[in-house]
């Protein structure tokens, strides 16, 4: 038998999923599709957002959907249902969707002509976070009911964020949310992503969010 | 399952190490994980085992943890302090303006092989 030997490594983990998210930018980049990660934790409205979101913009965007799910595919039906055109990708127990998942994600959906899609990613402020899925620009939603603290216990997610939303501010009458000390709490692990407050059931909000989405599709395509 | 998803990692980065260099074995890797990078040792050691056990190259290897001891570095006076005890706010100056230097790392080290 051959004697062991030691041989130095010294890599992060998650270096091959970087390597895999870096090829799927790239790919999206030239087809001019942009790619928008969605994470929250379960319940803080990301369906509703994007049943919203695809009615409002479907006139002039051509939008897909990649819905991550440890099991089901309500999310993908319900999407669906606003004539987005939607996959369903099961994780297999997995907490997050990194780039090979969403490779294999984008493969099924055919993105070929589509302006904009956004993954649903699992419902979870942790892990998510770690794990770069190869989209453009990643989008949190904390909805009001969850408090202003979150900042605090999920500094990563809020850390790397290209931009926060504010979910339910319809609701705010009933929860003790401070706007003021929520981005006290944000600009503390993030000093530049913008902070949205909507409300996708009373609409409240809502046009400022297209407006970015607009903005960073223009963009991606120039 | 966090810790899982980190395993899998793990294993394959040492798996096309195995394929790069002709390896037959490996007997033990060793991963440095930050103080505050949120793994839980315990969980990884026990998807370590399971893990291993479906694969020729990694069966029965050994997983060693070494810690890395987070330390955070204040903008303001420019000192380091230890991230555990005093969290975001910096010890000496009171300042908020602080930034993790280290502590944050899930590495593979090194691995023992034939």
């Amino acid at each position: 038998m051959d004697a062991m030997r030691v041989i130095e490594v010294k890599e992060n983990v998650f270096a091959s999923n970087v390597r895999t998210a870096d090829g799927l930018r790239a790919k999206m980049h030239n087809e001019g599709t942009l790619l928008v990660n969605l994470m929250s934790s379960p319940g803080s409205g990301k369906t509703t957002l994007l049943s919203a979101t695809i009615d409002a913009l479907r006139s002039d965007t051509k939008i897909g959907i990649i819905e991550a799910d440890v099991d089901s595919a309500v999310d993908a039906e319900t999407v669906a249902a606003h004539g987005a055109k939607a996959v369903q990708v099961h994780t297999g127990g997995m907490c997050h969707l990194d780039a090979g998942m969403t490779d294999q994600g984008l493969a099924e959906l055919g993105y070929e002509g589509l302006d904009l899609v956004f993954i649903e990613n699992v419902g979870n402020l942790i892990c998510p976070a770690e794990f770069d899925t190869g989209a453009a620009k990643k989008v949190m939603i904390l909805s009001v009911p969850e408090g202003d603290d979150k900042p605090l216990k999920y500094p990563l997610m809020f850390e790397v964020s290209d931009l926060v939303l504010v979910s339910k501010i319809d609701t705010a009458s009933v929860f003790d949310f401070d706007r003021q000390r929520f981005e006290a709490n944000v600009r503390l692990r993030n000093p530049t992503a913008p902070i949205l407050y909507l409300s996708a059931r009373t609409g409240e909000g809502m046009d400022a969010w297209y407006q970015w989405l607009r903005s960073e599709v223009a963009a991606w395509k120039a | 399952m966090h810790e899982l998803g980190i395993v899998f990692y793990a294993i394959d980065m040492v798996e096309d190490l195995g394929r790069e260099n002709g390896l037959t074995k490996v007997s033990r890797v060793t991963m440095s994980i930050g103080e505050v990078s949120g793994v839980v040792n315990d969980y990884l050691t026990d998807c370590w085992g399971w893990a291993c056990n479906r694969s020729d190259l990694m069966r029965g290897c050994e997983l060693q943890i070494e810690q890395i001891d987070a330390v955070t570095v204040c903008n303001d006076c420019g000192r380091t302090y230890r991230t555990v005890e005093f969290g975001r706010t910096c010890p000496y100056c009171q300042s908020g303006n602080t930034v993790l230097l280290r502590g944050n790392e899930i590495e593979v080290k090194e691995i023992e092989a034939c």
